[in-house]
């Protein structure tokens, strides 16, 4: 605990990227996925639509480019406020 | 060589090597049967995550689910793989960072109380014994089916071997057992898949190969099935006919029940650094999408095989007749698994044929009228059987149905063995040298976990006989209940100083109870059949099935906390520096015993 303010700094910082990604997760699958397809659905894909294709395939790429993406930026938060680990 | 010869020695020479495995890294300390001392690596801890993640429901029951229902059922593909963003945001790395074992110590000191860990300890017990229900149902689906003997018998043999290697082994058993269960279960999975998808579409990738053209019609794959699926009454294969908000909370339920599987959550103390716990869960959603991004292949793909195997001349043609069932070589398997009492057809009308179409349409009870059927004669398919069975329908030479076979057994038993061991340290490490007899020997603790896990096994064998739903289905009320209960807290005891002991240990309590009871209401008291007062088709609030509640259950456990938390004491210094220790990565240090 040497530096407090530092450390707030840090968890504000974290609560702001959890919420971006967060929103992100919810538009891709409760979003494209379920409750915005009829707007979607003029977007042909092989022989469906586009809201279709978020609700089986797409949301889980979109799933693990977000947790990859947190991964490497709280990595690299960490080091910028220096809370890395030894 | 029979089918049954090759089945027997993929299956045979698949648990050898799990077994062997199990006793190589057979656990010495208390420390190693937990956590397997903590030096996983993020790539193999990942896929072991997803071995143990991928069970019954996933492997052998999912796309069955989705194959009879269609776009409907896609909350399974994003509920499963959402709710780890969850957890990786959310939970993982604090866990580690904290640094203990269980996830009900973290919930006992973080709320510094021992009720509040005791009422942790039974919300996992609940969660992880419903869970391995579905597994067990799973494992009585496949033993039955690759011994050929009936279900029962299926399940028992199954439970014995869970039995073997989950005792004997300890979590490092377990972790790398598991690897070698991911390798076999993904192989078992996509090979399959990539043969149909290459007949049917001629693409390699069945994710892609889901959106191609059928080859032998030239029309998109989708598009033909959703057109003789409509032909016979049924509804539309793509089509958003179920209730939209009930799609929605089953959705959430399972993302959040997820992030509140002890089972999976307890992984992520095994990797040596807090940075590693953020890898952990992106390698293991890696490994669990290679899987999901295929199943949803995998179900359309049987539906059309299925289809126009039970009309061989086209919807408007001639059904397939009795005869061509019980003589044509590629109906073999509707003959085997008749023998596990798990699919069965009657030719109700006498005329020779058996007749596969919705007969609850009445566009097709008037074609049926006027055809001279009686009713839908596929009297019984067991959305359980699907993937199974699916290599056997595609016709596909026997070494992949063997190896199906070995990958459908990995998926139950990894899981269930993952649970036990989650279920066997809440009980010895918690209850018994947490709160009942601090000062038990180390040798007292093993031995104590050890008959824990049996008396798991015996209770989810018993339970496993009479399941409440099919394997999947079972497994989305162990979320819903996991969700209710152990996420909010965690989150809460991550994100809020605000929320104290009284208030945790109120909410859990809230969570857990309304959850638990408005599924005994819908499946009966206990389980036991014949004693629910409602039905998921009418059920008690508006369109909410029993499966889906569990996002309510968790908004009553944050509501109930918070309101609790607000009238009692507020919460100590030393608890809100603990908090935000946990908050910040620097000093994780290796876990300590307490």
């Amino acid at each position: 605990m040497a530096d407090n303010s530092s450390n707030t700094a840090y968890w504000s910082a974290n609560v702001r990227i959890i919420l971006i990604s967060l929103v992100i997760w919810a538009l891709v699958s409760f979003g494209f996925g379920i409750l915005l397809r009829p707007m979607l659905s003029g977007i042909a894909v092989g022989g469906t639509d586009l809201g279709f294709w978020f609700a089986q395939q797409g949301s889980i790429l979109v799933f693990l480019a977000l947790i990859f993406f947190y991964a490497w930026r709280m990595n690299k938060l960490d080091a910028e406020h220096g809370v890395e680990e030894e | 060589m029979s089918q049954f010869a090759i089945n027997l020695l993929f299956v045979g020479a698949s648990f050898a090597l799990y077994i062997g495995i199990a006793i190589w890294a057979r656990a010495g300390s208390t420390s190693e049967f937990y956590a397997a001392g903590r030096g996983v690596h993020p790539v193999t801890n990942g896929m072991a995550t997803a071995a143990d993640w991928m069970s019954a429901a996933s492997f052998i029951s999912m796309a069955g689910l989705i194959a009879f229902t269609g776009y409907d059922n896609s909350s399974f593909l994003m509920g499963w793989t959402g709710g780890y963003v969850l957890l990786a945001l959310l939970l993982a790395p604090y866990l580690r960072k904290f640094g203990k074992f269980t996830v009900s110590e973290f919930i006992g000191d973080r709320f510094y109380s021992q009720t509040a860990r005791i009422v942790a300890v039974i919300c996992l017990i609940v969660a992880s014994t419903t869970y391995v229900i579905g597994q067990m149902t799973g494992v009585g689906v496949a033993f039955g089916r690759f011994l050929e003997v009936s279900n029962t018998t299926g399940l028992l043999i199954g439970a014995l071997v869970v039995f073997a290697y989950a005792v004997f082994g300890g979590m490092k058993g377990v972790t790398y057992t598991q690897v070698a269960q991911y390798v076999v279960l993904i192989m078992a999975y996509t090979i399959p898949a990539i043969f149909i998808s290459l007949q049917l579409t001629g693409n390699p990738i069945p994710a892609l190969g889901l959106f191609g053209d059928h080859v032998a019609s030239g029309e998109p794959l989708l598009a033909k099935l959703d057109a003789i699926v409509q032909e016979l009454g049924f509804n539309e294969y793509t089509a958003h006919k179920a209730d939209t908000f009930n799609m929605v909370l089953f959705t959430l339920s399972l993302m959040i029940g997820t992030a509140g599987l002890p089972h999976v959550i307890m992984r992520f103390f095994t990797v040596p650094r807090v940075a590693d716990a953020r890898w952990s869960a992106g390698w293991a959603l890696v490994f669990i999408a290679l899987l999901y991004l295929t199943a949803p292949a995998v179900g359309a793909m049987a539906r059309l095989n299925i289809t126009e195997m039970m009309w061989p001349n086209g919807t408007n043609g001639e059904a397939v007749s009795v005869e061509q069932i019980e003589n044509e070589p590629r109906y073999d398997w509707m003959a085997t698994w008749q023998k596990t009492g798990l699919l069965d057809w009657e030719d109700k009308n006498g005329d020779g044929k058996i007749q596969y179409y919705n007969d609850a349409n009445a566009d097709m009870q008037a074609k049926a009228a006027e055809k001279g059927w009686e009713g839908n004669e596929l009297t019984k398919f067991n959305r359980d059987i699907l993937v199974l069975a699916n290599p056997e329908i595609a016709n596909l030479p026997s070494w992949v149905i063997g190896l199906v076979a070995a990958g459908g057994l990995a998926a139950a038993l990894s899981t269930a063995a993952g649970l036990l061991l989650a279920i066997s340290s809440a009980v010895s490490h918690d209850l018994i040298k947490g709160a009942i007899n601090p000062g038990i020997s180390e040798k007292g603790e093993l031995l104590s976990a050890r008959i824990a896990m049996a008396v798991a096994i015996a209770v989810a064998t018993y339970l496993g006989l009479n399941p409440p739903g099919f394997a999947a289905q079972t497994v989305a009320l162990a979320f819903g209940l996991a969700a209710a209960s152990i996420f909010p807290a965690l989150m809460m005891g991550i994100f809020s100083t605000k929320i104290n002991n009284t208030g945790a240990v109120a909410g859990m309590l809230a969570g857990l109870s309304v959850t638990l009871i408005y599924i005994f209401l819908h499946k009966g008291w206990f389980f036991v059949p014949g004693t629910n007062s409602f039905t998921d088709a009418d059920p008690l609030l508006g369109t909410v099935k029993s499966t889906s509640f569990g996002a309510i259950g968790a908004a009553v456990n944050f509501a109930t906390a918070y309101i609790v938390a607000g009238a009692t004491k507020e919460t100590p210094q030393e608890i809100k520096d603990l908090v935000e220790s946990v908050r910040i990565p620097k000093g994780a240090g290796a876990a300590q015993d307490h």
